[in-house]
């Protein structure tokens, strides 16, 4: 079993999907503890996954590898390193939320919601592990097809415009990387992700490999200003598909920018770094505006989405200024593991935030803002969470907020005093927006019929957020396992920044 | 001889237990069982804490510096949870325990008609947990977490009253702010690790003199010295803490708040953090003048111009909180002139005072059934003695009469001042020497307002009403009360004597050791040519004689013309006030409106944020990138698809004018470019 590990994770699910759509709609219940029971199943594995991994050696592991398209010479390769046993347990733990979460509310055609879900989830386990590039593209473009049928048939009165704008801008953007791809494939004659990486290429072909990955990437990120489709996609999305979108899906992005950009053209990606970093400061700073004066909660929390991947960005990027200017291994390694961190606890607070919002939601059938106010009165529990996560939202020590985004500003500095400034802007916007949301909507006096009529949350939604909020304070009060078990892959993904092609 | 790190773990962890059992559990315990839970749990780190203190001071203990966990370890650099407990350490957790369990079981007697009871307690003990941990750091990570940390609790609790538009509105502007300041706290960190590599303490401290000659390059002509740019940056944060002008606005403000955590969390203890930290990292701001130079400007204009705002409230409780912010300029004064011990000593003798008059506030509070205005009180002196008496002891204490606490910690601050040659210091003492006229003034007058001259309320003789519920939140007319004050039941009163004792004798028996016998020991570093406590130590020749001294010197003649002065109108001509008043009718009106501070940060910050931020969505987001890429490429799309679907007409004669059209324009081109580049082009060469 252990061999092909990797394998059982991905197909687990998609295939555990099969006998959750054959429950049918006339029995929703068998359909819900199935579907229930394979994400646990997927969970368990992924455990697993965290035994046999070895930390301490670093590098791929677990790696299975079969032709798959012997004319082009395609694999069907897989392996992973620490970041992605990282990536891949947020997805597993986050699957089983979301199956819970989607319990009762998804009254309609629960067989096909909980199927898709467990299809996206395991396709997203193979993002995470594929290490042929054709083998990604085609898994990064598959994990559209259920997020499209979630937003499409679960979604809200505007959900046609959504999902076309977010499938044609994430698609337009993958187009590019296709072409790279293409290119890369032709003078190398594979798809591996390992032989690409020793490729040399020169700065010209490097430069066009480059802005081909980044349009793909930045897109998914997303990175402004490609980041419109966000706020959109959530706000029409289901509670379930929304946190899926929010906590794992973003991650894809920044996800190939460490597989792609950083091995494949690295001069390019020192070259143009400072795109990345200005970019990355926009979307922290001229992000955080743009959420303050949001009406829709979930655009709120989906711009926040857009400002702290800002930081997932900027750690990366900076390690390059790090690296390559100043020699400063130590600081990149520590900016980019402030941005693997981040990854991780963006999963987990932007999924509890939209988890929260969706409780709301389904207690009033509102997100705006203006309908709410004095929820604490009848929902004292509920505030507990929302004020725990809204703390993490906004960078709390001792909640997992805090220390990705700790560790990029300490990073920046080195790199320079201007960066980490826009950088820590942050911990002013970022309180304002959040905590601007958590007065208008829990504090005050009940001001309408509707909020006073709010039951509180049940056992089911306490289940959920007590899980979100285990996860949120482990990391935030204990880093270092989650740290130790990405250091040996960090300090490898620093190693490659220094590698000159040219 | 060492310290248990079990003990340290059970001072900082015991408050922790009691807020998780009376928080969660709050429901399943009661009222009685959540405030004793919490209770204990502070009781039992305040022993420890005073057993701590002992095995410093008598029992030879050295100073413990150990790591309990590791946060990260990514290479070389290093982030943990761990204790550094020396005397500086000591005295702020005996300092914090002790006022923390007066105030809990004040709490007892304050909020016994609150619904919000266990969580109360809970928030407060949670408080007592940030503290410890904030005072034990021997880091800059956990400092951050706990300087966080109480922040996070001050929010709680300044919003406590959940329902009150006022106090919601009070609580995100403290956060706010308080975040303005953690902003240069960050940055001052980030500073720290970039030139020091640690997050340590006792590294950064130990190698701190290799910043000497380091730069850091700002722009491309400037250059700022390292040591500056790391204390100014982290002065920042103790600016916003500790509300420093210009981030002083939250804190009068945050009165909202139950009175009791006023005097717990806004006055004795986190308020004084920043004082605290400045002084922890003594070893890093004495190698920087300039910095320690915006430390004294910055201390000495709060000193005196926030202390001129308590002059005109009205609410008992705002008077105090001015005074607050004033008293905590007093102690950067002191930080800003290399007096380290003189500012944390201020620190201890002020928290006893000020908590006790919060807490006498407090009581007042309840004996007028929520009413907080000075202008329906007067003359309650005889209705609640004890609070009057205690509130008398910290009125003297505050305004540093001679033999009080209060007198040996300020008037060593003003002497030090005087004798110090940093740049901004003659401006400083200025400042300290005119604020303790100021103090004066405010103190008595409040003294007045509250406790003597003519009763300035009525109370309604009937009964049955209810009124007790109704009056709780403050919704009576004013000046009308249900029953007559009386004094506040012994839980509160209990620590109100207990905090007047140290506030009347604490100074007299510590002034010696403390300020000058090098008590911190290596926790407080002064560079020789810093030294003023040193120059002052030589003139010191007892606690008594500096009493003596004391009343012979200009701060306390100052003193005495606030007392005449205020003793005349208040007491004997009450007219005189509101005449004053409306012949400096300006002067009124800049400090009622509190210089405007409030009105343009919320003109620009608040209202110029909003709309920042629409602009930015509606003209960036939507209009720019929505309309014009997004929406913009989908109608361009769609427009050379309408234009290549009239291409494609299907009428014949159409393909067979496009096929001449062609013909002509290829043959055209051929004889008119020959054999050139283009004609070989064009004939498909």
């Amino acid at each position: 079993m252990f061999n092909h590990l990797l394998s059982l994770l991905i197909w687990l699910p998609v295939v555990g999907a099969i006998p959750v759509l054959l429950a049918g709609s006339t029995r929703p219940d068998l359909a819900r503890w199935l579907s229930l029971l394979v994400a646990v199943l997927t969970f368990v594995v992924s455990l697993f996954l965290l035994l046999q991994y070895k930390p301490d050696t670093g590098g791929m592991q677990l790696t299975e590898s079969y032709l798959w398209i012997a004319s082009w010479g395609v694999h069907y390769g897989l392996a992973v390193d620490g970041i992605s046993v990282a990536l891949i347990l947020m997805t597993t733990f986050v699957g089983i939320l979301v199956i819970v979460g989607a319990w009762q509310v998804i009254q309609d055609k629960p067989h096909q919601y909980m199927a898709a879900m467990l299809m996206l989830e395991g396709l997203l386990i193979g993002v995470f592990c594929a290490t042929d590039a054709l083998l990604f593209y085609a898994l990064f473009e598959a994990i559209l097809i259920p997020m499209f049928i979630l937003i499409g048939v679960w979604g809200g009165p505007r959900r046609v415009y959504a999902t076309l704008k977010f499938f044609i801008y994430t698609f337009f953007g993958s187009v590019f990387m296709l072409i790279a791809l293409l290119y890369l494939y032709q003078k190398a004659h594979t798809f591996d992700l390992a032989t690409l990486a020793a490729l040399p290429l020169t700065m010209k072909e490097q430069t066009w490999i480059f802005f081909a990955f980044l349009i793909a990437f930045a897109i998914k990120v997303p990175m402004v200003p490609v980041h419109t489709w966000l706020p959109d996609a959530h706000v029409e999305a289901p509670t379930g598909g929304s946190v899926v979108l929010a906590a794992v899906m973003l991650k894809v992005g920044t996800y190939g920018m460490l597989r792609f950009i950083l091995p494949i053209v690295p001069d390019a990606g020192d070259h143009f770094a400072w795109i990345i970093i200005v970019l990355s400061l926009i979307a922290i700073v001229y992000i955080g505006y743009v959420a303050l004066v949001q009406e829709d909660m979930k655009k709120l929390v989906a711009y926040s989405s857009v400002a702290h991947m800002g930081f997932v960005t900027l750690g990366i990027f900076i390690g390059f200024l790090l690296v390559r200017e100043s020699g400063n291994t130590t600081m990149a390694m520590l900016g980019m593991q402030g941005a693997m961190v981040q990854m991780i606890s963006h999963g987990f607070v932007s999924g509890a935030m939209f988890t929260c919002i969706g409780v709301m939601y389904d207690r009033t059938h509102t997100r705006l803002i203006k309908d709410y106010g004095g929820v604490i009165n009848v929902m004292p529990w509920f505030g507990f969470f929302y004020v725990l996560f809204a703390m993490a939202n906004c960078g709390l020590p001792g909640t997992s907020g805090f220390v990705g985004e700790f560790m990029v500003i300490l990073a920046s500095f080195a790199a320079n005093p201007w960066i980490a400034l826009f950088a820590a802007f942050t911990l002013i916007i970022g309180a304002g927006y959040t905590l601007w949301l958590v007065k208008r909507v829990l504090w005050g006096e009940v001001t309408n019929e509707h909020v006073a009529h709010m039951k509180e949350i049940n056992g089911r939604e306490t289940f959920v957020l007590v899980a979100f909020a285990a996860a949120v304070l482990a990391i935030g009060i204990w880093p270092q396992p989650l740290v130790h078990l990405m250091d040996s892959s960090v300090s490898q993904l620093v190693q490659q920044l220094a590698i000159h092609k040219i | 001889m060492s310290l248990s790190t079990s003990i340290l773990l059970t001072i900082a962890l015991a408050p922790l237990v009691g807020c998780v059992l009376a928080g969660f559990l709050g429901k399943f315990l009661g009222r009685a069982g959540s405030h004793s839970v919490t209770i204990l749990g502070v009781a039992i780190s305040c022993a420890l804490s005073f057993y701590v203190l002992y095995q410093l001071t008598l029992g030879g203990a050295e100073t413990y510096n150990q790591n309990i966990y590791t946060w990260f370890q990514i290479g070389p650099i290093n982030a943990s949870v761990g204790f550094l407990v020396d005397r500086l350490t000591a005295m702020m957790l005996v300092v914090v325990s002790f006022v923390s369990l007066l105030v809990h079981v004040y709490t007892i007697g304050y909020m016994a008609d609150d619904d919000g009871y266990t969580r109360f307690f809970s928030y407060i003990s949670l408080f007592t947990f940030s503290m410890f941990m904030l005072v034990m750091s021997n880091n800059f990570m956990q400092l951050f977490f706990g300087w966080e940390a109480v922040g996070l609790v001050s929010y709680l609790l300044i919003g406590f009253w959940y329902k009150r538009p006022t106090a919601i509105f009070a609580n995100l502007k403290a956060f706010l702010v308080n975040r303005v300041g953690d902003f240069g706290f960050l940055l001052g960190i980030a500073a720290v690790l970039y030139f020091l590599h640690t997050l340590d303490y006792a590294t950064a401290f130990g190698t701190a003199p290799s910043l000497i000659g380091k730069t850091l390059q700002i722009t491309a002509g400037t250059h700022w010295e390292a040591a500056t740019v790391i204390c100014i940056c982290l002065f920042i944060g103790a600016m916003g803490k500790s509300a420093q002008v210009p981030l002083h606005v939250w804190l009068p403000d945050s009165m909202e708040g139950p009175t009791p955590i006023s005097a717990l969390i806004h006055a004795a203890t986190m308020v004084t953090a920043g004082i605290f930290m400045v002084a922890r990292m003594s070893p890093l701001f004495e190698l920087s003048s300039t910095a320690l130079s915006f430390v004294l400007v910055i201390g000495a204009t709060t000193a005196l111009f926030t202390g001129l705002i308590g002059i005109v409230q009205n609410d008992i409780k705002r008077v105090i909180a001015y005074s607050t912010l004033s008293q905590l300029g007093y102690m950067t004064v002191a930080l800003g002139v290399s007096m380290y011990a003189g500012a944390v000593f201020h620190l201890m003798t002020h928290a006893f005072f000020k908590a006790l008059l919060f807490l006498g506030a407090g009581s007042v509070i309840i004996a007028m059934h929520h009413e907080q205005d000075m202008r329906y009180m007067g003359g309650l002196r005889k209705y609640m003695p004890i609070t009057w008496l205690t509130m008398w002891a910290g009125s003297l204490a505050l305004v540093a009469v001679p033999f009080t606490s209060g007198f040996y910690s300020k008037d060593a601050i003003i002497e030090a001042v005087g004798e110090s040659h940093r740049w901004g210091a003659h401006y400083a003492y200025f400042c300290v020497m005119a604020g303790a006229l100021v103090t004066g003034l405010y103190t008595f007058r409040q003294m007045y307002l509250t406790f003597h001259g003519k009763e300035r309320f009525t109370v309604l003789d009937h009964h049955g009403h209810g009124h007790d519920e109704h009056d709780a939140h403050g919704h009576h007319e004013p000046g009308v009360l249900a029953h007559a004050p009386k004094e506040s039941p012994w839980v509160v009163t209990l620590p109100l004597v207990l905090l007047a004792i140290p506030s009347l004798l604490v100074g007299f028996f510590t002034v010696g050791p403390v300020l000058f016998g090098q008590w911190f020991g290596s926790a407080i570093h002064v560079d020789e040519a810093n030294n003023v406590l040193g120059e002052l130590g030589q003139e010191f020749h007892g606690s008594l004689a500096m009493a003596l001294h004391g009343f012979t010197q200009l701060p306390f003649l100052l003193v005495l013309v606030a007392f005449v002065t205020t003793t005349y109108i208040y007491l004997f001509n009450p007219a005189m006030a509101g005449r004053i008043k409306s012949a400096l009718k300006p002067l009124w009106t800049v400090l009622d409106r509190k210089y405007w501070v409030d009105d343009v940060y919320f003109a620009l910050f608040a209202r110029g944020g909003v709309r920042l931020g629409r602009l930015f969505w509606k003209a960036g987001d939507t209009a720019v990138i929505d309309d014009v890429m997004v929406n913009g490429s989908v109608g361009l799309v769609h427009r050379i698809a309408a234009t290549m679907r009239r291409l494609q007409s299907g009428y014949l004669y159409h393909y067979a004018f496009a096929m001449i059209l062609g013909l002509i324009l290829l043959l055209g081109g051929y004889w008119l470019f020959g054999s050139g580049p283009v004609g070989s082009v064009l004939a498909g060469q």
